[in-house]
């Protein structure tokens, strides 16, 4: 295999480059980031700091733990990213194991009755009034029910126990007298282990960071999930907040300004912790979810 | 012969009976499969189905009190108060704009970086730029749109106070209405490219080397080995994610594009679904809205049908 002339070389080389400067373009702004939050906000705005942190100090991150609306923010949505995934698992797992057997009277049937559903919606304003009729309106459950399951991971947990459950395991319990339910639970579950890593993590991040539910079903502060507190934070006070300058309190205000943008580093990177720290450990199972739905969906 | 013919009905309706006996047998062996079931039954009936058929208040003058069915009919009313709002070409126009926008620039990028990050061969460094490149698949949307808001600030945002360093000039990025959809796709690319790769890169693993051993004995160079080798084997991959890319192209993403509007790029910025989340759910014009979600979902039926005939008539893989 080691016959590069030279041109493979040249090309190598250049592709290595230009992979480098890819990489650079994507990590550049999560470092500013990340320095930005611990630089003083005054260097920030001078254009100061590039890559490396400037006069060190916490006091975003001082700011952000004293804001006790982050914090609400954040138990919610701990909440809602455990309850919700608990839910989604409950609901595809057993839903995929069925499907995966092709022993199953109507399976064909009922498969394409929930895949029409990926296809086909009512919309944002129809399901809004199911969710209204129901009263789920400023309740937990508006955060965790309208998305309890998705079609698409339904399949790729499917695809998945249909090819690592051999049939010959169920016809050898079932002679033992074995029950479906008895086989789904300390059989298929088990071997079915990456698996499920793979659909908790895709569905717990995507709780984490949903905010669209919270937006159009609560109104109540007290039950805001943290990305709905970042919106204010990051978004909605980001336009108009200079309208409000006196001259004589310009230069406070202006101070003022600034802190407020460093609180805005410090809360992009407290926000994204638990996924950035997560991230590298559970990398590999995310590129392999999307693998086991590529190889048939 | 009529004896014969009863006889043979009568026994035709036996088999009948004892088939239709084992599938209930069968029903009845596997009960519990059914009960699996029963949650998803029940949660796509309840948040898919029901909303399908409230779908109807698109066509109806809904009244809250009177309920979906006891509101009156009105025909295609609301739709075509749609096609002849003003708003209507502006609305098209910045959904398709963005949507092909978006479609161009990102659907090729996530192909080129995969056929690349291929021919490294180092796989330490093939990692790391995996590792980096997927990251900010997993930045929310809500500090996603807070970077770039906080980037393109003027006079002294990052990109600005770059732009000043390389001799240039700032630029009121998210004040200028022109600038709103390179701004969305150029961010998009760089949150999402590097995760796109992944299928590609999957497809490429599983090209056999003994392929490659032939092309390199014929004397094939590492570009002729890409284009003779690597884009044929993931060119099915390509059109079905071109098809399926192509059926959203409509539907480009409520979160981003809301968060990321102000009122001084307003003319740009608004699309089809933020116009349906502020006429529905701001005004309360249930119906109306209805309405135009609807238009909007039947384009993209549209398209996704179009773009998979065409595909078929070309001799390509195609979804159906």
């Amino acid at each position: 295999m080691k016959r590069e002339t030279a041109g493979d070389r040249v090309f190598l080389s250049l592709n290595f480059v230009f992979l480098l400067l890819a990489m650079a373009v994507v990590a550049y702004p999560l470092l500013f980031v990340l320095s930005a939050s611990v630089s003083d906000p005054d260097a920030v705005y001078r254009g100061e700091v590039w890559l490396l942190p400037r006069g060190l100090t916490l006091e975003g991150y001082g700011r952000v733990f004293e804001n006790r609306e982050i914090w609400t923010g954040y138990r919610n949505t701990v909440l809602y990213t455990c309850l919700g995934t608990l839910i989604n698992l409950a609901v595809t797992l057993p839903c995929a194991y069925a499907l995966s057997r092709r022993d199953l009277v109507g399976r064909n049937p009922i498969t394409i009755l929930f895949t029409f559903t990926m296809f086909f919606s009512g919309g944002i304003i129809p399901t809004y009034l199911v969710v209204d009729g129901l009263g789920l309106r400023n309740r937990i459950w508006a955060m965790v029910l309208p998305n309890a399951a998705a079609m698409w991971y339904i399949l790729i947990a499917r695809t998945y126990m249909q090819n690592n459950i051999p049939d010959s395991l169920r016809e050898a319990a079932f002679l033992d007298g074995s029950s479906n339910t008895w086989f789904f639970l300390r059989v298929v579950m088990p071997l079915s282990a990456p698996i499920v890593a793979v659909l908790a993590l895709f569905y717990g991040v995507q709780h984490w960071n949903a905010y669209f539910n919270a937006l159009i079903y609560i109104s109540r502060r007290e039950l805001f999930p943290l990305q709905l507190i970042l919106r204010e934070i990051l978004v909605i006070n980001d336009m108009g907040g200079s309208a409000m300058m006196t001259v004589e309190s310009a230069e406070a205000m202006a101070r003022m300004a600034r802190v407020a943008e460093l609180v805005k580093y410090a809360v992009m990177i407290v926000s994204s912790l638990p996924v950035l720290i997560a991230y590298p450990f559970i990398q590999k199972y995310f590129t392999k979810g999307v693998m086991v739905g590529a190889i048939k969906g | 012969m009529d004896l014969g013919r009863d006889a043979a009905q009568g026994v035709e309706r036996f088999m009948a009976a004892v088939v239709r006996k084992q599938l209930w047998k069968r029903i009845f062996l596997n009960y519990e499969l059914y009960v699996f079931l029963l949650p998803a039954f029940l949660y796509f009936a309840i948040f898919h189905y029901a909303p399908l058929y409230g779908l109807q208040i698109a066509f109806k003058e809904f009244n809250p009190v009177k309920g979906i069915w006891g509101s009156p009919w009105v025909g295609f009313e609301h739709v075509v108060r749609f096609f002849r709002s003003f708003h209507f070409w502006t609305l098209i126009r910045n959904t398709l704009g963005i949507g092909v926008y978006s479609l161009a620039v990102g659907f090729p990028i996530p192909i080129l970086l995969a056929l690349m990050l291929n021919e490294v061969r180092n796989g330490a460094f093939k990692k790391t730029v995996q590792m980096v490149t997927y990251a900010p698949h997993f930045i929310s949307v809500v500090v996603m749109v807070g970077m770039i808001l906080t980037f393109l600030k003027t006079p002294n945002g990052l990109v600005n106070q770059l732009l000043r360093v390389f001799g240039g000039r700032a630029v009121a990025f998210m004040a200028r209405e022109r600038w709103f959809w390179t701004v969305y796709v150029l961010t998009g690319v760089w949150q999402n490219a590097g995760w796109g790769t992944i299928i590609y890169l999957a497809s490429l693993s599983a090209i056999d080397t003994e392929v490659y051993e032939a092309s390199i004995m014929d004397g094939a160079s590492r570009l002729q080995r890409i284009r003779h080798i690597n884009i044929p084997a993931i060119l099915p991959m390509i059109v079905v994610l071109l098809i399926l890319d192509t059926g959203h192209v409509l539907s480009v993403g409520f979160e981003k594009i809301y968060l990321m509007q102000n009122p001084l790029n307003l003319a740009f910025s608004e699309v089809i679904s933020t116009y349906v989340y502020k006429a529905g759910l701001q005004s309360f014009q249930y119906s109306f809205a209805s309405a135009v979600g609807l238009v909007n979902s039947a384009v993209n039926f549209v398209l996704l049908v179009t773009v998979n005939s065409i595909v078929r008539v070309s001799g390509e893989t195609v979804l159906w």
